[in-house]
């Protein structure tokens, strides 16, 4: 058994760092519009991680990161809303989710 | 904290393990209600792994706006646009998804290896507020940290009203390019989409 006083920072980082990575991999690889949107919930929740970690480990006086953390999900809140809407705008407009053809913007 | 070292430690195995595999669920499977709902698993665990670093309040706030709100927003979502639709096959897909997926992996490994290389300098356990991090937060939020609190509520209330706005029909008296009177009925008819594929 570990004799240790407590969890270590790495192992919250490395939990962090895996699934900002899923997330990332999520965004690129997706066609459905609201998984992306998932995706990005998903790296927001990892960014989230490390705050409250760092916040907990080396700044655990003043815990400033939790106060970040409380921005960042007031943030990820609005963005969710916005995101959505915006989602259905396109999907009654091309009636599909598919990110292959929201080709508008394209060159 | 107060509870015993081995029980943080099976705590944080077990909840890192259904984040890490509920991600990977929400990222890989077919349907996308099952995607939503495991998402809402995922968002459950990360505030478990709060209340582990003694943050009842933002792991409470975690569980209040993402499992309450955006998970429901996201399943409503899912609800008013799951339409069945085969996808159009794209060419080289086999080669987007081995760029893809190299990219992630070295970007994963790079910040492991930060995470692990790196010398934190870590504060001294004694400091901690521990228990009474909530009164910490509302001192933050009420001193050093109000602008940026006042700024969010105008934030909140933008997107509010964005979003009303963005995802509403257009109520209008009459319709732009013909000058003819819009029936303003709740129900939606069928109507030819403004965008369609011009392949």
């Amino acid at each position: 058994m570990m004799n240790l006083e407590s969890i270590p920072i790495q192992a919250f980082l490395i939990v962090s760092s895996s699934l900002f990575c899923i997330g990332i991999w999520g965004l690129l690889n997706s066609r459905n519009a609201v998984r992306v949107l998932m995706s990005i919930e998903l790296m927001l929740n990892a960014v989230n991680i490390n705050l409250m970690a760092f916040s907990s480990y080396v700044d655990n006086n003043l815990i400033q990161g939790q106060v970040f953390t409380i921005f960042v999900i007031t943030v990820a809140a609005a963005e969710a809303a916005v995101g959505l809407a915006i989602l259905l705008s396109l999907y009654r407009n091309r009636v599909t989710v598919d990110m292959e053809s929201f080709n508008l913007l394209k060159w | 904290m107060s509870i015993a070292i081995t029980t943080q430690f099976i705590c944080f195995t077990v909840l890192s393990l259904v984040i890490l595999v509920g991600a990977l669920g929400v990222v890989l499977l077919e349907s996308i209600v099952y995607s939503a709902f495991l998402l809402g698993g995922v968002f459950m665990s990360v505030a478990g792994l709060y209340l582990l670093l003694n943050a009842s309040f933002v792991a409470a706030a975690q569980v209040l706006v993402y499992v309450g709100a955006v998970n429901v927003l996201i399943i409503f979502a899912i609800m008013l646009v799951n339409k069945k639709e085969d996808l159009k096959p794209i060419n080289n897909i086999n080669s987007r998804r081995i760029i893809s997926t190299s990219i992630c992996l070295t970007l994963l490994s790079l910040l492991i290896r930060v995470d692990l290389t790196n010398v934190w300098s870590l504060s001294n356990p004694l400091n901690s507020v521990g228990e009474e991090s909530t009164i910490r937060i509302g001192e933050h939020l009420f001193s050093d940290y109000l602008l940026p609190f006042e700024v969010a509520s105008v934030l909140l209330l933008m997107a509010m009203i964005g979003a009303i706005v963005l995802a509403r029909r257009d109520v209008m008296s009459k319709d732009i390019s013909t000058g003819l009177p819009v029936d303003q009925e709740l129900i939606e008819k069928s109507s030819e989409p403004l965008l369609t594929n011009k392949s």
